[in-house]
């Protein structure tokens, strides 16, 4: 009788391992289709993050809005990682006052173009004043005020192939792409609340976060709001850019989308 | 064993099995429990890398260098360091501690497992039983071999402060510090007071469940470290030996 149950056991662990494997397989190949997988899925911690995109991107309602606070909750510190780049480009550029500074966009678009600072300023504006937290722990209140990415997409035409929008700083000495570059998939780039923002607290985009322009995507840790724009592309594939990875933090040990 | 002859009888033969493999842990709480100890630990080891990244917490929503903090710890910054590795390592773990916590919580439902064996008697929870099993606890005082098959009202109460609280807000806590997760439930933030409240709220829970673990290991050292070791393993106890 134990031998029968020990087969029967057998047969049944054997079906169900058979059934949770392609089980899987489907999951994968559906959650592929769906664009629920990151470029970073690769290895033992890419379960995990792959699990945080695809719930998030699941059950998080396209269009639901970060939390906006009011004036009186802007932090009187604003703290900032990192130095801007040390490009000539870019330090030529500052000195102008970024009077001759250009953001061109480009890849999977029917009309790539560019854009001086004046321009972008022409366009219509969007301010809100949120939270950013550093995935360090750290956070700031502040008010941004830029144009909205979707409309500079909407301008160039974004074709329906694509899947990734590339942030691109200044290239500098080793970093063809430079320093911190990195990507938005379309829900995040299409946000409303996601903004080329050129302003901050009333004021001109301070250098230290990320002049003359830089993405501000406040359902995101603060790593994901690239700074020093000079270069937009649209891709379907984070291949070829880097390690193909989607952005530089996966290549430092970092996700590339987080999400927590 | 008293399974011999009963080949006729595979209903009753079963139930005494049952009976035999029930006498301490059930299988789900065994799977789920050592599960659950490689998640925790991946958690605190994580945890602490990211911590080191900025070992400053705050109150309310925002914080940083630069403003004033609500505990400095001893420690150094260690920026674009180990909360690389540690973030990575945290949400991984944190995804197998919530599927596995959920599987033990549907099961201890379905088996009855919380009622039965962590739910304690209304009798007990008098304040003079309640001040017995305290005093019985800092005498160092062991339960008797009949009492050493069942959890005490002590042990009742920890679990269960453990499971339905910590846990729980362990995952709310965390939840309330993901910028998305509060776009959809901006109150999961702000009833705590904000994003850095609910950091500084991640990180005390965290010391009350390391706390908690440090005495789950005494005591399992003080009630004989093997048996009860083997008892979460296989399941199995003798009693006689148990004594401890």
């Amino acid at each position: 009788m134990s031998k029968a149950l020990s087969r029967r056991k057998l047969i049944t662990t054997g079906l169900a391992t058979a059934a949770g494997a392609s089980g899987l397989a489907v999951a994968a190949r559906l959650a592929d289709r769906y664009g629920l997988i990151p470029p970073d899925h690769g290895g033992i911690y890419g379960i995990g993050e792959t699990l945080t995109y695809a719930s998030q991107r699941i059950l998080i309602p396209q269009q639901s809005l970060a939390r906006e606070f009011n004036r009186s909750d802007i932090s009187k510190v604003c703290p900032i990682n990192g130095p801007p780049p040390e490009n000539e480009t870019y330090q030529r550029l500052l000195a102008g006052g970024f009077a001759d500074w250009r953001l061109s966009i480009d890849g999977l678009v029917a009309r790539p173009r560019s854009f001086s600072l004046a321009e972008l300023k022409r366009f219509p504006s969007r301010t809100h004043i949120t939270h950013q937290a550093c995935e360090e722990g750290w956070s700031f209140i502040a008010e941004w005020t830029g144009v909205p990415l979707s409309y500079v997409l909407n301008l160039a035409g974004v074709l329906p192939r694509a899947k990734y929008v590339f942030f691109f700083p200044f290239p500098e000495k080793g970093f063809p792409f430079g320093k911190k570059w990195g990507s938005l998939d379309m829900s995040d780039a299409w946000h409303p609340q996601t903004l080329l923002a050129y302003g901050m607290n009333g004021q001109e985009l301070p250098t230290p976060h990320g002049a003359p322009v830089r993405v501000r995507v406040p359902r995101q840790l603060g790593f994901k709001s690239m700074k020093y724009l000079s270069r937009i592309t649209l891709t379907d594939t984070t291949k070829n850019i880097g390690k193909g990875w989607g952005s530089s933090s996966p290549e430092h040990g970092f996700s590339w989308y987080g999400g927590i | 064993m008293a399974t011999v002859g009963s080949a006729y009888l595979p209903g009753i033969a079963s139930r005494v099995s049952d009976i035999r493999d029930s006498s301490r842990h059930s299988a789900a709480v065994r799977i789920t429990h050592w599960i659950n100890t490689l998640s925790f630990f991946g958690l605190l080891v994580s945890g602490f890398a990211i911590l080191l990244a900025h070992p400053r917490f705050y109150w309310g929503e925002a914080g940083g260098i630069g403003t004033p903090s609500l505990l400095d710890l001893p420690l150094p910054f260690m920026k674009g360091g180990p909360s690389g590795w540690g973030r990575n390592l945290h949400f991984l773990c944190a995804w197998v501690c919530l599927f596995n916590g959920s599987l033990y919580v549907l099961s201890g439902i379905l088996t009855r497992h919380f009622q039965n064996n962590l739910l304690p008697a209304k009798s007990d929870l008098a304040w003079r039983s309640i001040g017995r099993e305290i005093s019985n606890h800092l005498r160092f005082k062991r339960p008797g071999v009949d009492t050493s098959l069942a959890y005490n009202l002590l042990q009742r109460l920890t679990y269960l402060l453990v499971v339905f609280v910590l846990f729980p807000l362990m995952i709310w806590t965390g939840f309330a510090m993901s910028p998305a997760i509060v776009s959809v439930f901006p109150a999961l933030v702000t009833v705590l007071g904000g994003q850095q409240s609910a950091r500084t709220i991640h990180f005390f829970v965290a010391d009350f469940l390391v706390l908690f673990l440090v005495v789950h290991i005494a005591m399992v050292c003080l009630a004989g470290f093997k048996h009860r070791v083997r008892a979460m393993i296989t399941g199995q106890v003798t009693a006689a030996k148990d004594g401890a």
